[in-house]
């Protein structure tokens, strides 16, 4: 009964909650089990909530027995990314810098979850801040792709994606500044979605790259990760950057593509998402996918975007600039790590010796590179000319989106590679981010849904929308998934 | 929330020399000044969260994840900030932006939660006004311990100096560090610091004069008109208490010196510690004489910032701005832009009310006073006490009488303000109204003051219990001249021979037989009717 629950979708199991099949205890706890008999190898949770999970199982069991209308997803298990505050269970960012802190408030998105009964297993790993590819910039040690443990389950939300691949959750949250959903979804062979930004509320997340972050839901199946969207998306107030607008219809757009009728869409490949640096696997199998969209009615067309080939510069700019100055808060003073106070050095040397020992070496070069961008002299000619950049890429959307409904591109260049291949090479690693960092610097919606395996590797197409038409990337990723004679998951080797 | 952690220490200031006298000053520089006004706005929230924006909590109960910049959280703008600063640079004739972004300034300090201050920076709200500010004329000052501009030998006149506003901004107040075990209370010498996050995010106007030139010996006055008819303007608009002894309105007097004549401005410093009218007077004065000095002895002025003290009256260096900051500012990703609405802005200006010189225009001009009898009042500090007594149905004069009279006689004698007498205008009118109805003369009158001063009550109860009352009984009042008369053989003589000027002393002996409570001029009439 327990590996029937760990393999359902989620939609299954809140029915099964619903109808009484199964108690959200007996599914909480198959879940917590799974992660105890896997997470050895996997390393997807930095820190595992199984008191507060039954506890949140056992309300919701009692409110159905009180005969109580569950919200949809009331009983589902769901995974934390570790940068999202949740009350009472530290949250650290996955940075030496942050250990032991435990926020005294949620975020919204938990609030939101709690609020629809789902049960918060615990948080999961992460690229230290979300500043990386692959998990290696956890403070805590990598996640491994439940493929191949050898191999990154990408990042930064790798922790979130590896769990989802491993069934120790059927459902998780990430946060994607530049591809940090949709890299680690491809590359674990799951179900991601990075919202339009504002789509989502902000309010909780650690900020890294506060124009670009976004948070967004990952599962295996389409409808599941729709679901998932509809509980966490809506204006919050608390955050200005919100959108005051109505919520996609994201679930009646994955019944819609389920059906397997694409006619009347029109498909734009992007062409500067391609070439150089991208695996023969992944483009075979993405044009494979877009084939199938073709034989589903779909009108495909090839689209240039040429500012694209500027994003990598104009984000690592942007990117860098707004954590240089979101991450100034961690300096020994309220909370969080501190190092070198004697009661004889000065403030600034336990400030400086606090930060030098508690940030990772990607973050301290990040933080390195703003300030240098946003000092003065130099901000024109760096994070001045990025915004201009990023003004065009937005423009190249635009076009494209006059003849196209959606456009597609691999969601990463290269299938999961190994741990420790990268970790030398900064640039290497952030040429993992080619084709999601156009969709972050334009704000649009885009989801990775996986299309098919390369080296026995799951490989994940890239769906973009315009803003706010979240809709029709769940759409056209239903129709993927339909075209899939078998899930790619399934192919994935037993853990 | 404490920190055991050593400030760090100031770097030590070069010997200084003796500053040269003010006069010196003038004969060879002329001096540029600029203000910096911070203003904690009176919102009932604070700028970016819905913590109260009050004084006086327990130290950091006044908090939440938003002003104490916990991870995660993200700043909500105040609606009734954005609305208090408009209204400010509305009042200052500023041009309202209609499209404008908050910004990160970066910097490192506990008292700052997130290490950046959101502040705005080259897209302020408010922009290129100016204020109508009057100096008062050669006695406007009460500043006693200095020659100042009085002892230049020019006999100075009131008048109006127009004051260009550069820019009207909203920004977050920082929390509040208590520095702790050293002598002064400064950073210098402590051992460790204690910080209140109360303060930190308080909604802050920060207004800032374009360089205030060609004001040469009046500068010092023109600095405190300045920041007095700003502070009436904030009171008038009730968007602030602006006490500046508390820190509600806080300043920072930028001054510089250059040769006469020459084009170039000098290098300015910045001096803060500012916190009462005079001292803004006093510091622009002690830094003319300090930078004076420095640029007689041929050396050139540090550009830095520097502490004013209240007690000496003179600056001393601070942090030096010679490796300038740099804030690394940048539009604040976490706020969508401000625009404010052309009709919304036009809706508030028309809620603007009477601002304190349209208000003072009218009232010389209802009252029918000189522009020198106006700048007397307004020296005084009685403008809204004569206005109240006015109220009470007293007439112009008489209330001015009283108020610049007596009553500034006795608070000069107590060294207190007119407003802190134990007196209130309600019943200046009644002391008049005693007058006019011929129960009391003047002095009698000033004997009820002096009874309710002391606590006695009421002006009627005053006059009742202390037998106050012109004799009215033309018996007595007869026989009391006669007397005097009498007494003053050699005076009633001369008045008889024709010298009427003699009567003076006879009307005095009758006023001191009783005890003042006789009309002079029914005694001197009396006096005259009996030596004709």
């Amino acid at each position: 009964m327990a590996t029937e629950f760990i393999e359902r979708s989620a939609a299954d199991l809140a029915s099964f909650v619903a109808d009484g099949t199964a108690s959200a205890r007996e599914i909480t706890q198959a879940h917590l089990d799974r992660i105890a008999a896997t997470d050895d190898r996997v390393s997807a949770f930095l820190c595992v909530d199984a008191e507060g999970a039954l506890a949140t199982a056992d309300a919701v069991d009692a409110r159905r027995a009180a005969g109580e209308q569950l919200p949809a997803l009331a009983g589902v298990p769901v995974a934390v990314k570790d940068i999202v505050v949740t009350r009472g269970i530290e949250t650290t960012a996955a940075s030496k810098i942050l250990r032991g802190w435990i926020p005294p408030y949620d975020a919204t998105i938990v609030s939101k979850l709690r609020a629809a009964g789902l049960v918060i297993l615990g948080k999961t790993n992460l690229d230290e801040f979300g500043m990386g590819s692959s998990t290696e910039n956890s403070a805590y040690g990598p996640s491994r792709n439940p493929w191949d443990l050898l191999r990154t389950p990408g990042g930064s939300s790798g922790g979130s994606a590896a769990a989802v691949a491993a069934y120790q959750a059927p459902l998780a949250i990430g946060t994607d500044t530049g591809g940090s959903i949709r890299q680690p979804a491809s590359l674990t062979g799951i179900v991601g979605h990075k919202p339009t930004y504002g789509g989502v509320s902000r309010n909780g997340l650690i900020a890294f790259s506060s124009s670009l972050d976004q948070a967004g839901p990952f599962a295996r199946t389409v409808l599941d990760t729709a679901l998932l969207h509809h509980v966490i998306a809506g204006h919050d107030a608390a955050d200005s950057t919100s959108l005051d607008q109505p919520v996609p219809a994201v679930a009646d757009a994955v019944r819609l593509g389920s059906s397997g009728d694409l006619t009347g869409v029109t498909v734009g490949v992007v062409s500067n998402l391609s070439g150089e640096g991208y695996e023969s696997g992944v483009v075979e199998a993405t044009q494979n996918a877009v084939a199938r969209l073709e034989q589903l009615g779909a009108k495909i067309i090839e689209v240039s975007c040429p500012h694209f080939d500027y994003s990598q510069a104009a984000y690592y700019l942007i990117a860098p600039s707004e954590c240089s100055s979101n991450l100034a808060r961690f300096d020994a003073m309220r909370y969080g790590l501190r190092v070198g106070d004697d009661r004889e050095a000065s403030l600034e040397s336990v400030m400086a010796r606090t930060r030098a020992a508690g940030f990772g070496a990607e973050v301290k070069r990040r933080i390195m590179i703003g300030t240098y961008a946003l000092s003065s002299g130099y901000y024109d000619a760096y994070y001045g000319q990025a915004q201009k950049v990023r003004t065009l890429i937005g423009r190249d959307f635009a076009a494209g989106f006059e003849s196209c409904d959606v456009l597609v591109s691999p969601t990463s260049p290269t299938v999961a590679f190994n741990l420790g291949a990268r970790t030398d090479d900064p640039l290497a690693m952030w040429a993992a981010d080619h084709c999601t960092l156009p969709a972050s610097l334009a704000g649009i919606p885009a989801i990775s849904v996986p299309c098919g395996v390369a080296d026995g590797l799951p490989v994940g197409l890239q769906i973009m929308a315009p803003v706010l038409a979240d809709d029709r990337c769940y759409r056209v990723a239903a129709a993927v998934e339909a075209s899939m004679d078998s899930p790619v998951l399934a192919a994935a080797p037993a853990l | 929330m404490t920190s055991a952690i050593q400030p760090g220490v100031a770097a030590a200031s070069a010997p200084s020399l003796p500053p040269l006298r003010f006069d010196d000053v003038l004969t060879r520089y002329q001096p540029v000044i600029g203000l910096e006004t911070h203003v904690e706005l009176g919102t009932r929230t604070k700028m970016f969260c819905g913590c109260p924006a009050s004084f006086g909590a327990e130290p950091n109960t006044s908090i939440c994840p938003v002003c104490l910049g916990l991870p995660g959280a993200l700043p909500v703008v105040n609606a009734a900030a954005i609305e208090s600063a408009i209204l400010i640079g509305l009042a200052l004739n500023c041009s309202i932006a209609s499209w404008c972004r908050f910004a990160r300034k970066n910097y490192f300090y506990p008292d700052m939660p997130k290490n950046f201050q959101i502040s705005q920076y080259d897209e302020p709200l408010c922009f290129d006004g100016w204020l109508d500010v009057r100096v008062p004329g050669g006695a406007g000052s009460d500043d006693g311990d200095s020659g100042g501009v009085r002892s230049g030998g020019t006999d100075t006149e009131p008048t109006t100096v127009r004051v260009a506003i550069e820019r009207v901004h909203l920004e977050e107040d920082t929390g509040k560090s208590l520095h702790v075990g050293g002598a002064t209370g400064r950073i210098h010498g402590a051992t460790h610091s204690l910080v209140d996050y109360n303060r930190a995010g308080i909604p802050l106007v920060e207004i800032v004069t374009k360089p205030i030139v060609g004001t040469g010996a009046r500068a010092p006055e023109v600095a405190r008109a300045y920041v007095t008819e700003l502070r009436d303007v904030l009171r008038t608009l009730g968007v602030s208490d602006v006490r500046m002894e508390q820190g509600s309105l806080r300043c920072d007097v930028n001054t510089s010196l250059h040769l006469l004549g020459q084009a170039e401005w000098g290098t300015r410093t910045e001096t803060k510690n500012v916190n009462s009218l005079r001292s803004v007077e006093r510091a622009v004065r002690s830094e003319m004489c300090r930078q004076g000095a420095v640029l007689d002895a041929g050396e050139r002025v540090v550009q830095e910032t520097r502490h004013f003290h209240e007690d000496t009256g003179h600056t001393t260096s601070g942090r030096s701005k010679e490796e300038a900051t740099d804030y690394r500012y940048f539009p604040e990703p976490d706020l969508v832009p401000l625009a404010p609405d052309a009709a919304w802005v036009e809706s508030l200006r028309a809620t603007l009310p009477e601002l304190p010189s349209a208000r003072r225009a009218r009232l010389q001009s209802e009252w029918g006073l000189s522009d020198k009898e106006m700048s007397a009042v307004l020296g005084a500090g009685a403008v809204e006490l004569i206005a109240a007594t006015i109220a009470e149905g007293t007439t112009p004069e008489a209330a001015r009488k009283w108020w610049l009279g007596e009553l500034a006689r006795r608070a000069n004698a107590e060294n207190s303000d007119l407003e802190a007498l134990a007196i209130t205008p309600a019943q200046i009118a009644k002391v008049q109204q005693l007058v006019d109805s011929g129960r009391l003369n003047d002095k009698l009158a000033r004997q009820v003051i002096e009874g309710v001063l002391a606590g006695e009550g009421e002006p009627e109860a005053v006059a009742t219990a202390r037998g106050l009352a012109v004799v009215s009984d033309m018996g007595a009042l007869g026989a009391a001249v006669d007397d005097a008369i009498a007494a003053n053989p050699d005076v009633a003589q001369k008045i008889r021979d024709g010298k009427v000027a003699a009567a003076g002393a006879l009307v005095g002996a009758v006023m001191k037989a009783t005890k003042g409570q006789a009309d002079a001029q029914t005694v001197r009439e009396l006096i005259l009717a009996r030596l004709s």
